[in-house]
């Protein structure tokens, strides 16, 4: 089961620059919440302070509260524990390009130290089964790099690399920005069925996406959450003019 | 931070209140018992980085150590002679009296002459390469010439005194001195080995340096430079000569001048071919010596305390020049090679 | 009018073939000097490489035969003292360099590293007689080690730096995703994923000591006889070239072409693997 995620005064810079300012929401557990707004907004900031990578920029810094379940992401925990129980999912897919598929889906336990032979076959094929790929790749487990698959066959290698961790939210960063859209159509249909046991939150500049996958919906502009709703309310009565101006193309 | 201030949505799915709630779902989930236990230590992650940052500071401590040794044990020769010592023409062990002119004089000569060669030779070479040549001999030659650079040098001085020195000796030598010989740089016995041998082996060392920079710089030049001067109606020389050594001006002379760094440290083709003796002579028929070689040569078999001091004292100069060649040159091929400087990727 | 045009541009046309003439025959004046190296080297060398020059030792002046066994053993010691040292100092130094030297201390260490690359052999030889020759007393392999692993780093760390930064960004923080450490991240992902890279910088900066002999000189020293420690004076190769090179003997000059052609065998083997690596390495397809 997935943990719910509260951010309460989020803001971030880049060196002298702000880039969010006095973010607050609720991310409810198990539920698929779809960040939107137009590119340079901010979201995919957001979503990074969410998991503290935004640290892997030089200058970056966040205030204020995020808690992921009982989780106080930015005092007292190590970033690298709390990735352990946050997934993230990446705009283009980045499998480990030298690594098989096997030691790719492993990688996440194996480099932790995890060494149970059986228990980590058992973890790869039920996370390649989560991820919709096993079949595919079942019998090229070993003998194939993770390099070598189509986008969006690498897209959700990425996604069971993520679950192997067994997370408890997966972030999304625009998976499916860089797909067609047949390997769109399966990556949404995959985050339909993670929803009943993750807490997704997912970044996209795609309306329609956020409008399939998402219950909730958060609109991002220049830094600042301008609305939260329910995504059905968000896109057919959206309380904010710029909302409106938004999702109906009028803008960005 | 009240919850009031966290604008929270309506909905109608089961309202599940986050805090103490989720700590309940995580009791029940399957992943309760997490594969990975444990918590995770921050001090691996520490040590790992201040190992490699030491491995950053041990290449600054070796550079460290190395201007450290020259002039702690060069001190002796310096407090006997102070300048100069660069300035006496006199090298005497057994008399103690040092003096390392000769020495100047043989790695400048015996550099500039490399030069003067290898120059030329190395600028065709890089134009042929990179704006001539048709592509399937372009992958093969840039190969050839890298290979020059594998040949260590002490298989290029092994074939210089057996082929070299008597090919410039019965050929090369009578025919300088016949037509150039009123200059006075061509006079002399021609024994072969020499400051003329040293040059030409020298040049040959530094040909695949000078030649495989300028050819990088050559294909930083931007393809409109090339293109705009083609649309002039110009010759592919006339574009070679306007639209790309002139943009690649200080980038070529960059490459030069890590040449002559190169020949200046080049120490076993010359000892091999220069003929070892410290005199300074006008002509380059003539016997030299350079700093390097001296080293080669009498470190080995320096019996007093005085004697080695004098000997660093030349490495230390050797080093010291080296370096601010290097750098120059250096500076020189980035202000073509690197039109952004890499911060911007980030 | 238009005579003056044709007029030009056929002198025009005449400099532009000229021109490429004159580059046509700096390459033939380049590749000369190398066809005639490599001619000879095969030409005196191949006939004097024979079962007695690869596991004999010296023989004295006068007396035929002997080999360079004692040498190439030698050569291979010095060599792996200094690939010891030199190895991972400088991979660690490259991994300082892209990972965590992104600032104004790794611009020192960028600059210093260039800097040593320039310093002449010789001056290396110096400072690990210094170091090494004078502490302990005498000549040893480890000094001549010493010297052969300084000149090593600088090559390597600068190589290793420019292929870790080859390594997309999007993979280092595809490992952290997980919740590897960076430690973990670094060494099982990112010189993961360069390892050709790298060891293709390791082997240039080996290729180019290999040969070396003027920090050998007053480090190694050289030996006529078999030797097993590393503390006491020991052949090598390259020494024993230039010894028999410069020596008025026919014997040792037949010897000197010989231990130069396993010398370049060697050497080239090791640059074609270089090529090989490049080619055909993970690096090739990024």
């Amino acid at each position: 089961m997935g943990v719910g995620i509260t951010v309460e005064h989020v803001n971030a810079f880049y060196g002298k620059t702000q880039a969010l300012f006095d973010i607050n929401l609720v991310f409810e557990a198990n539920h698929a919440t779809a960040l939107i707004g137009p590119s340079g907004c901010g979201k995919s900031t957001f979503i990074r302070c969410l998991n503290r990578m935004h640290e892997t920029i030089p200058e970056a810094r966040v205030e204020g509260t995020v808690r992921i379940g009982d989780l106080s992401v930015y005092n007292g925990t190590s970033a690298t524990q709390l990735r352990r129980r946050v997934g993230m999912v990446f705009q283009k897919a980045n499998p480990f390009p030298t690594m098989s598929i096997y030691d790719n889906v492993a990688a996440g336990l194996k480099l932790n130290g995890f060494r149970n032979r059986k228990q980590l076959d058992e973890v790869v094929e039920r996370s390649l089964n989560s991820a919709a790929l096993w079949e595919e790749v079942k019998d090229n487990l070993h003998k194939k790099s993770g390099a070598s698959l189509s986008g969006g066959q690498q897209q959700r290698l990425c996604i069971a690399r993520a679950l192997a961790v067994q997370p408890e939210v997966l972030l999304m960063d625009e998976p499916c920005s860089a797909l067609d859209p047949i390997s769109t159509g399966k990556i949404e249909d995959l985050i339909f069925q993670l929803k009943e046991q993750y807490t997704i939150v997912i970044v996209t500049h795609n309306m329609q996406q956020a409008a399939r996958v998402a219950e909730f919906t958060g609109f991002f502009l220049l830094g600042k959450m301008i609305e939260f709703d329910k995504t059905e309310k968000v896109f057919r009565k959206p309380s904010d003019k710029r909302t409106e101006d938004y999702v109906t193309g009028r803008f960005g | 931070m009240s919850h009031q201030a966290v604008p929270r949505p309506r909905f109608d799915a089961p309202e599940s209140d986050p805090g103490p709630a989720s700590k309940a779902t995580l009791k029940m989930d399957s992943r309760a018992i997490p594969l990975l236990q444990g918590k995770v230590s921050e001090i691996p992650d520490a040590l790992f980085g201040w190992t490699m940052r030491l491995c950053g500071l041990a290449v600054v401590s070796l550079l460290v150590l190395i201007v450290y040794e020259l002039i702690a044990r060069s001190q002796l020769s310096w407090h006997a002679f102070g300048w100069s010592f660069f300035a006496r023409s006199d090298w005497n062990p057994v008399e103690e009296q040092f003096g390392a002119l000769p020495f100047i004089y043989g790695t400048v000569v015996s550099s500039i002459l490399s030069l003067v060669i290898a120059v030329p030779l190395a600028v065709g070479v890089a134009v042929f390469i990179t704006e001539m040549c048709p592509v399937t001999l372009r992958g093969m030659l840039s190969f050839t010439t890298e290979l020059l650079a594998a040949i260590p040098s002490v298989i290029y001085g092994l074939w210089a005194i057996f082929i070299l020195v008597p090919l410039l000796r019965t050929y090369v030598q009578p025919f300088l001195a016949k037509t150039l010989g009123w200059t006075g740089l061509f006079t002399g016995p021609p024994y072969g080995i020499g400051m003329l041998a040293a040059g030409v082996i020298l040049a040959i060392m530094i040909i695949p340096i000078i030649s495989s920079i300028t050819r990088e710089v050559l294909t930083v030049v931007p393809q409109h430079q090339r293109e705009g001067v083609l649309a002039l109606g110009a010759t592919r020389w006339e574009m070679i000569r306007m639209g790309v050594l002139r943009n690649a001006r200080a980038g070529i002379v960059g490459a030069v001048i890590l040449g002559l760094g190169r020949a200046l440290g080049e120490t076993m083709a010359v000892t091999m071919v220069i003929g070892n003796r410290p005199e300074i002579a006008k002509s380059l028929f003539a016997p030299g010596y350079t700093m390097a070689s001296v080293l080669a040569n009498e470190f080995s078999e320096a019996t007093s305390n005085m004697y080695l001091s004098a000997l660093i004292e030349i490495g230390l100069a050797l080093f010291l020049v080296t370096i601010i060649v290097n750098a120059l040159a250096r500076l020189m091929v980035w202000s073509v090679t690197r039109g952004l400087p890499a911060r911007n990727i980030a | 009018m238009a005579k003056t045009v044709l007029q030009i541009s056929w002198r025009r046309r005449i400099i532009d073939h000229f021109m490429t003439g004159v580059a046509v025959l700096t390459v033939v004046l380049v590749l000369l000097p190398l066809g005639a190296i490599f001619a000879y080297l095969i030409y005196k060398g191949a006939g004097s490489i024979n079962w007695a020059f690869l596991t004999q030792t010296p023989k004295p002046v006068g007396e035929p035969g002997g080999g360079m066994a004692n040498a190439i053993v030698g050569s291979m010691v010095i060599l792996a003292i200094a690939s010891l040292m030199g190895v991972p100092l400088g991979i660690g130094a490259g991994i300082y360099l892209s990972e965590y030297g992104r600032n104004r201390y790794g611009d020192v260490v960028r600059f210093v590293s260039d800097v040593l690359n320039g310093v002449p052999s010789i001056v290396i030889g110096i400072v690990a007689y210094g170091l090494v020759v004078l502490r302990q007393g005498h000549f040893s392999a480890l000094a001549g080690g010493v010297a052969l692993a300084i000149m090593m780093v600088p090559t390597i760390a600068r190589t290793t730096e420019q292929m870790l930064l080859l390594v997309p960004q999007a993979i280092r923080e595809a490992a952290y995703g997980l919740g590897i450490p960076r430690w973990r991240t670094t060494l099982s992902i990112t010189l993961r994923t360069a390892t050709s890279g790298v060891i293709t910088g390791v082997m240039l900066a080996f290729a180019r000591v290999a040969g070396e002999t003027a920090p050998l000189l007053f480090t190694a020293f050289g030996n006529q006889y078999w030797n097993w420690k590393s503390d006491q004076p020991t052949a090598a190769l390259s020494l024993q070239i230039f010894s028999y090179a410069i020596s008025p003997f026919d014997e040792w000059h037949r010897q000197a072409w010989a231990g130069a052609l396993v010398l370049i065998i060697l050497i080239v083997a090791a640059v074609a693997a270089v090529r090989f690596a490049v080619k055909h390495g993970t690096l090739a397809g990024a």
